[in-house]
């Protein structure tokens, strides 16, 4: 591993011929950010596309790495391989972490066609870290059938995972709180799958019908005004008196119950999971959020290299403190200093379109 | 270390291996406390571990350290499976294999001739351990 320029080559051609090595060394690069990443993940993209990508979020606690465990061990059993990437937080203070998600996987071991890897969120919000959405294409590129992704356990705006999977998972616990909870906004909006896990508990009935009702509101946002005194309605009229036409095509999300420590119900999830990424090809949708993803990572870069290039430019004025001490004097402002730092692009810009 | 350089940089990644039948992991938790808090991200593999799985974790994981916790004396016959489980993979020549706990001295010189880069019994105070990693650990670019 001396010369970076004659490895790295060799580590593509070698993820390519299905060395898990190779693999293993090609996320870290990517998770460090080392030099020649991009190349790799550019030279990856093309033989990306052919992983069903499945992302498993929910609150700490509600048996995500359990399920994603049983997961695996199921896909497998049908003949598929697997990809997870399981991400934990990061120490706000050191950088450090524990990675506790592996320990979970006891029903995949010395099962080499699982390969499972563990993230550090390294200090992003979202659940997710910003390595994430390479790593899954290396998976993808890898030749895994199916890549699951375990975010760190959400509170109730981590909802980063939508970016990033084809098919999101929610995972709900019995008892995790009254129907005011299922009106907020935030991770119950993202689910095309929910998952009542630890089925067996009391008070699971009650959950999967208040996640039921929510579900059944936001297609039809007048369902919860039905209160019973005009009688039965039916759901032509339902959807008459609806604010907004309902989509024939749309996808209906669904509720699961699993037992993840036993395995029950896991069968009839992979089932739903399947249905929904049929349903995303069927319907083209799978080809709308890979152009909303590419969208957005290419804003992502763009604005990260503008950036890059922008911190050359302060550091050439004389860094960010020398610039900031001029404001606070009054000798200039923000704004003049902002227009003076993008004046070389703004440049370059009008030259290049006019 | 600033927010920047952490993330860009180079980040120390360690698995913490409990291998064979030692149930006793109060070592191993405290020193994946004391890495996290060095700032390594830390992957604890969890007891009752087979040589295979410890591989496999390793490879799987690209971990920078492998840190092996035998209480049991079973080192003898574990340490080099998971040797050879490594070499099958390319990934022993840059992993960094250190050993915790009880080894006899006699035992010690047997390991690191088998490629164990050090041997921490008891009482080895825990800046030392993360001084050793942070100058010992391979440089892979």
């Amino acid at each position: 591993m001396s010369d970076a320029a004659s490895t790295e080559p060799d580590l593509v051609a070698e993820l390519l011929d299905g060395k898990h090595r190779a693999l293993a060394r090609v996320i870290t690069k990517i998770e460090n950010r080392s030099p020649g990443y991009r190349d790799i993940v550019s030279r990856l993209h093309a033989h990306t596309g052919t992983a069903d990508v499945i992302g498993i979020t929910g609150s700490p606690g509600a048996g995500k790495s359990t399920l994603v465990d049983k997961l695996a061990k199921t896909y497998r059993d049908r003949g598929d391989t697997v990809g997870v990437i399981a991400v934990d937080p990061s120490s706000p203070y050191t950088g450090g972490a524990v990675l506790g998600d592996r320990i979970r996987m006891a029903s995949n071991v010395g099962d080499m066609d699982v390969f499972f890897r563990s993230m550090s969120a390294r200090g992003t919000l979202g659940g997710l870290s910003t390595a994430t959405a390479d790593a899954v294409k290396a998976l993808d590129a890898f030749g895994k059938d199916t890549v699951i992704i375990e975010t760190v356990g959400a509170g109730q705006n981590e909802v980063d995972i939508v970016k990033t999977a084809d098919t999101v998972c929610v995972l709900v616990q019995p008892g995790s709180g009254d129907d005011v909870q299922m009106l907020k906004a935030g991770i119950l909006e993202i689910g095309d799958v929910f998952v009542v896990n630890k089925a067996d508990m009391d008070g699971a009935e009650r959950t999967v019908a208040e996640l039921e009702e929510m579900i059944h509101m936001r297609e039809n946002p007048a369902a919860g005004l039905h209160t019973g005194h005009h009688g039965p309605v039916d759901d032509e009229e339902m959807a008459r008196v609806a604010v907004d036409e309902p989509d024939a095509e749309a996808w209906d999300p669904e509720v699961v119950q699993t037992v993840a420590t036993s395995g029950e119900g896991v069968d009839a999830l992979i089932d739903t999971l399947g249905a929904h990424a049929a349903w995303l090809r069927e319907s083209g949708r799978i080809d709308d959020k890979a152009r909303g993803r590419y969208a957005e990572e290419i804003r992502q870069l763009v604005r990260a290299d503008t950036a890059a290039l922008l911190e050359e430019v302060i550091d050439a004025r004389g860094g960010i403190d020398a610039l900031a001490d001029e404001v606070l004097t009054k000798e200039t402002d923000p704004y003049s200093v902002a227009d003076e730092l993008v004046a070389p692009v703004r440049d370059c810009v009008d030259e290049e379109l006019r | 270390m600033s927010t920047q350089e952490r993330e860009e940089g180079r980040q120390i990644r360690c698995l913490i291996a409990k291998v064979g039948l030692d149930g006793h992991d109060r070592g191993a938790h405290v020193i994946s406390r004391a890495f996290r808090d060095a700032g390594f991200e830390v992957i604890y593999s969890g007891l009752h571990r087979a040589p295979d799985e410890i591989v496999q974790a390793a490879v799987q994981e690209d971990v920078d350290v492998l840190g092996i916790s035998i209480l049991s004396g079973a080192h003898n016959t574990l340490i080099p499976k998971i040797v050879s489980g490594l070499q099958e993979y390319d990934a022993f020549e840059d992993t960094l294999i250190l050993v915790g706990g009880i080894v006899p001295d006699d035992d010690r010189e047997e390991l690191l001739d088998m490629g164990v880069a050090a041997v921490f019994g008891p009482g080895t105070p825990m800046a030392d351990t993360i001084e050793f990693v942070r100058e010992n650990v391979h440089d892979r670019e």
